[in-house]
């Protein structure tokens, strides 16, 4: 029988048990239904998932996150809208739960109020894609607010017209002193040109490779997370709505069940709702590029990835890379 | 309810039914280890737990928290657990 110590030597062995019993346990939050920017392509205007009443009362909120916190979650991942437009949201999140808080930095968090809140900052490419999908130049907004910040990557969201042209925006990340993930545009709304071929996302991968290999102290990444979400492919499984992670497990009702988040729910910002996955329930499967879905599709699926060395070790590395992205463990 | 409650007969049945469950290869009831450390040895997650678990459950009679989960090491852990358990229901 292959066991964890039959497949790794003692160094990787070590970094197994670091994280073998995280149990994390996320959720997903709509922190507000609005948000500063209206950005082509963003799923949560897009499928009209922002068209409830939005909770207004704080104390409404706490008793919520509370529940929450009762119902098992231990990783609250706050999303919009813009969270940061709803600083006293945020708050109640933060000093219940483990949080994440997702932004497109336009609102700088004071650090003095959420020392540590993890903040990740989506960025969709240099400067012109920015201003061509978001009406505007956001990094160079985002970048004088959060540089430096140790708790504060960019979630970089590579769009095919980027495709060669990464690195560029890799290094100006490296020069406001702040750390990278990159996924994948997933193009919801259909903008020309913005949809995915297959010659380019083979292209893309060996790019994403390399910026790894040369800036490894900023790019939060793994070669394996590369491979899978630009091929949809996992130990020869398809990525679909048959092995989706990231379903709200009350909505539920595939047969058989594949593997996934225990607890996982995506809420509304009317604290009643909840929305079928971490995207937009009008996203097609076939085509989505969700980098959260993707790692977590790997990370449910750890002993698939004990029939050899090199498979664990790259179950380890994404394992990683996702628990120091909302704070389990340090970069 | 199975014919053999003392802890060598719990042993074996939650053997038995890990191997099933996960569908493991190379090891039978009499070749598993219930000393082996079922997280940082075998492998299984909280989810592949639940799954045990709830079969152990239903074998049992018997409820499993999931706060106890952690305590859950290994075969022989929860073998014990599981006879606490019995003695408990009397
Ligand atoms: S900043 Fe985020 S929430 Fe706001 S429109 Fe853009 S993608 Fe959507
Ligand atoms: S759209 Fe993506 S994240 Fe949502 S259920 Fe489909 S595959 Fe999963």
């Amino acid at each position: 029988m292959k066991t964890i110590s039959s497949l790794l030597d003692k160094q990787w062995h070590d970094r197994y048990k670091r994280i073998s019993t995280l149990n994390i346990r996320s959720s997903i939050y709509d922190v507000t239904n609005r948000c500063n920017l209206r950005c082509k392509g963003c799923f949560f205007f897009s499928s009209g998932e922002h068209q409830v009443e939005e909770e207004t009362d704080i104390k409404k909120w706490e008793d919520f996150i509370d529940a929450e916190k009762e119902r098992g979650v231990n990783l609250a991942i706050l999303i919009g809208g813009e969270p940061t437009l709803c600083m006293d949201r945020v708050e109640s999140f933060y000093r219940r739960l483990p949080s994440y808080c997702a932004t497109n930095g336009l609102i700088k968090l004071d650090r003095k109020r959420f020392p540590d809140l993890m903040v990740g900052i989506s960025l969709w490419g240099g400067g012109e894609d920015e201003k061509i999908l978001r009406g505007r130049d956001t990094f160079a907004i985002s970048s004088k607010n959060y540089a430096g910040d140790p708790y504060t990557y960019y979630l970089y969201t590579i769009t095919p017209k980027q495709v060669g042209k990464i690195e560029p925006v890799i290094k100006q990340i490296v020069d406001v002193g702040l750390k990278v993930h990159l996924q994948l545009l997933s193009n919801d709304e259909s903008v020309d040109g913005f949809s995915w071929q297959p010659s380019e996302l083979k292209d893309l991968r060996s790019e994403m490779d390399g910026v790894l290999d040369r800036y490894p102290r900023t790019v939060i990444s793994s070669k394996y997370y590369h491979e899978v979400i630009t091929t949809g492919m996992m130990m020869g499984r398809n990525f679909c709505w048959n092995e989706c992670p990231s379903v709200t497990e009350s909505l539920d009702n595939r047969k058989p069940q594949p593997r996934r988040l225990i607890r996982f729910a995506r809420w509304a910002a009317d604290l009643k709702t909840v929305h079928r996955c971490c995207t937009s329930a009008t996203r097609d499967c076939s085509t989505c590029k969700d980098g959260a879905a993707h790692m977590s599709w790997i990370m449910v699926n750890k002993r698939e990835h004990m029939k050899s060395t090199k498979d664990l070790q790259n179950w380890i590395e994404v394992y990683e890379m996702f628990a120091k992205l909302y704070s389990f463990i340090p970069w | 309810m199975p014919e053999t409650n003392d802890i060598q007969g719990i042993i074996r049945k939650v053997a038995e039914i890990i191997i099933g469950e996960l569908k493991l290869e190379d090891v039978t009831v009499d070749t598993f280890s219930p000393e082996m450390d079922l997280v940082d040895e075998l492998g299984i997650d909280s989810m592949d737990l639940a799954t045990i678990a709830l079969v152990l459950q239903d074998e049992y009679k018997i409820v499993i928290d999931e706060d106890d989960y952690p305590k859950l090491k290994s075969i022989r852990m929860i073998a014990e657990y599981i006879s606490e358990k019995l003695t408990a229901k009397g």
